[in-house]
């Protein structure tokens, strides 16, 4: 029988191009710090350390080792996750797993990237099958772009659907003073934007970042002396699909992420999503996948998401505002990535949102998203 | 019956060019050695130890460090081998000597190269020098390698 | 401490990398290179012909020992035309753009597989055009032994 557990602190960097200032190390260690003053704890209350990025990014095998005084893991519990794209959300399982069980009280995840020490499309290749598709994979953009197509065509959405959503998380970003991207753009901005691999243009994808972020999950005994604001995971559920990247009949029909956050309405006892959240924390790669991905999330009838994006219900005033605070296509450091969405949610839920915080948030979604085509779902409540 | 196919190997390659910000502690202790000729150590204002390489931070007092300790040139030597294999990724050809080396005002060792030296004479304690390179790669490579004394 | 400049320490990283193709692939890159036949390997429970062929059925979890001969022709899902260049690992240079790349479903496969699409013109490319595979003349027994996609009709 698993116990209650709660985020009880939260910190990141200020994410950006180039972090010339810092090295890895330094970087992951200042998020540490944050977090830990975020909780107002120090270090020796941690039970354990996980850890987590991309590790061909930076072409640092061993990542964890290397980061050990850093991240506060010397002579302590932990361990290195790394699932790609979805390393985030999975460290963030992975800690409630850790305290859920009863062994462990009180556990830092940890997950960062830096991203322009390598090449990220040339990391990115080195995840492809090299027996079947690294030699004409195109790079995270071209499957996506070629995924567009269909969906435009399956779906009925336009380019013009695409660069709205750029265009909201782009500005919800520039509330958020973590975020790496501040940008004031129009559709019109993202329609004349260079055109990556069609339909994809410069500013309907996220950037690549440098940046860390840290979370402190505890056990109900421990994170009621910790702080008055807990956020407590009511769900967390994780669905991978098939090894090549053309195996799923549709790939913008996200079946795991179907699968997942059905699986996260009933244990966390919702029925009426669209009711029930009060914001969603999504991550969406390119401003395509928003709409996909939401459509996922059974907040309507399958394939009718676009009638509630067009009438405003996701935008930062709407009835279910997604992505607050930018979301992946303001800031992308992979490793922290999906974590980010954990924490923006975790965030909300503790009030601490500044000026993109959503009021009363009680329920909020966190997605994680990692290839290919796997989902990630945490729900978190301000109560359980 | 099932025909026998030739098992086939797919020869493949990840060619990728990495650029590492040292950040502030690295970066300092690089211009260091490449415009003063000086090795640097830093020390923990809690445990007192004095780390080389330097880091920002003591992993066991979990604390920042900002104490620079210039440290001697010359050390002594804890550990060694001799490397009697080929590897396209070694930085001179075999058979060479690795050590882990204590320079003296230093708590921890780093490995780096010995030369100048009978292979067949490393002893470990042996006091060793640094000879700075006359090319400037940038990296640990700024020192050569270390010699007896 | 005075002020530093921040530096940057460089390194390139060629790893060369020698892959095991195993039974399944060995058996369709042969076909590919000896005989310009495209296979797949289809489950006796769910009948889902999958390219590439596999040794087992993911959703089933059902050995497949069955050899279908799939396509040559397909249908094109989804496509582009990518015009950003990357740095490909697999030469250490850019790959040179445009190109055209897209997902195609062989004639009784039920899986996509990837590829180029011969086609850099974006406005000649619709989902749901044929297309049909351009095999190399030197072919050495690997997935590039297919060239590229063709829109054909």
């Amino acid at each position: 029988m698993e116990r209650k557990v709660a985020i009880v602190g939260v910190g990141q960097t200020h994410h950006k191009a180039r972090r010339e200032d810092v090295n890895m190390m330094e970087m992951v260690h200042e998020a540490v710090l944050r977090c830990l003053e975020d909780a107002e704890i120090t270090i020796d209350q941690v039970d354990a350390v996980l850890i987590g990025n991309m590790e061909h990014f930076e072409g640092v095998n061993l990542s964890d080792m290397w980061a050990v005084d850093f991240s506060g893991a010397l002579g302590r519990f932990g361990m290195k996750i790394t699932t790609g794209g979805s390393t985030g959300t999975t460290l963030s399982i992975a800690s409630y797993y850790h305290v859920a069980s009863g062994l462990f009280d009180t556990v830092l995840c940890i997950g960062w990237q830096k991203q322009s020490e390598g090449d990220t499309t040339a990391g990115l290749v080195s995840a492809t099958d090299p027996i079947w598709e690294r030699a004409s994979f195109a790079g995270a953009f071209g499957t996506f772009a070629a995924a567009a197509t269909q969906f435009m065509k399956e779906y009925g959405v336009s380019e013009e659907h695409a660069a709205k959503i750029a265009v909201k998380n782009r500005q919800n970003g520039r509330r958020n003073p973590y975020a790496h991207l501040q940008l004031d753009i129009s559709v019109e901005d993202v329609l004349k934007s260079r055109v990556l691999a069609y339909p994809i243009r410069m500013l309907d994808m996220c950037p690549a970042s440098e940046g860390a972020c840290a979370m402190l999950f505890a056990s109900e005994e421990k994170a009621k002396k910790i702080t008055g604001r807990p956020a407590w995971v009511a769900a967390a559920e994780t669905r991978h699909d098939s090894p090549f990247i053309g195996d799923v009949p549709m790939f913008m029909d996200l079946r795991t992420l179907r699968a997942a956050s059905s699986a996260a309405y009933k244990k966390a006892g919702i029925t009426n999503p669209l009711k029930e959240l009060d914001v969603i924390e999504l991550y969406e790669p390119v401003s395509w996948a928003e709409i996909a991905f939401l459509d996922a999330l059974w907040l309507t009838e399958k394939g009718k998401i676009r009638d509630l994006i067009d009438k405003g219900v996701t935008n930062m005033d709407g009835e279910l505002p997604v992505n607050p605070s930018g979301g992946v296509l303001c800031t992308n450091p992979i490793g922290a990535t999906a974590m980010l969405r954990v924490a923006e949610a975790a965030i909300q839920i503790r009030g601490k949102g500044g000026a993109r915080q959503i009021p009363n948030v009680r329920t909020a979604l966190a997605t994680g998203y990692g290839g290919n085509w796997w989902s990630d779902v945490m729900i978190l409540k301000d109560r359980l | 019956m099932e025909k026998q196919f030739q098992d086939i190997i797919v020869e493949s390659k990840l060619d990728i060019p990495y650029s590492y910000y040292a950040g502030p502690i690295a970066s300092r202790f690089y211009d260091a050695l490449e415009k003063e000729r000086k090795i640097l150590g830093i020390r923990c204002g809690s445990c007192n130890r004095v780390y080389m390489p330097p880091r920002a931070t003591c992993g066991s007092c979990f604390k920042e460090m900002t104490e620079w300790v210039e440290l001697k040139d010359e050390g002594e030597v804890v550990n060694f081998t001799i490397v009697h294999y080929e590897e396209p990724i070694h930085p001179v050809k075999a058979p060479f000597a690795y050590a882990l080396i204590r320079l003296d005002g230093a708590d921890t060792a780093f490995i780096h190269l010995l030369g100048e030296v009978d292979l067949g004479r490393i002893r470990i304690g042996m006091r060793v020098k640094a000879v700075f390179s006359d090319k400037n790669p940038g990296n640990i490579l700024d020192i050569d390698h270390f010699r007896p004394v | 401490m005075a002020e530093t400049k921040p530096r940057r320490i460089s390194y390139r990283a060629v790893l060369p990398f020698r892959y095991s193709a195993g039974r399944a692939a060995s058996r369709f890159f042969a076909e590919l290179r000896d005989n310009k036949r495209i296979l797949a390997t289809r489950c006796p429970k769910c009948t889902k012909a999958y390219v590439p062929p596999r040794p087992v059925c993911g959703e089933c979890f059902e050995p497949l020992k069955e050899w279908i001969e799939v396509g040559p022709e397909g249908t094109l899902v989804g496509y582009t035309v990518v015009h950003f260049p990357f740095l490909d690992p697999l030469t250490g240079r850019e790959r040179p753009v445009p190109y055209g790349y897209g997902f195609i479903v062989l004639d009784g496969a039920a899986t996509k597989i990837q590829h180029f699409i011969e086609e850099t013109d974006i406005t000649k490319l619709r989902a749901g055009m044929r297309v049909k595979p351009v095999f190399r003349e030197k072919r050495q027994g690997n997935f590039g032994d297919i060239e590229s996609f063709r829109v054909v009709g």
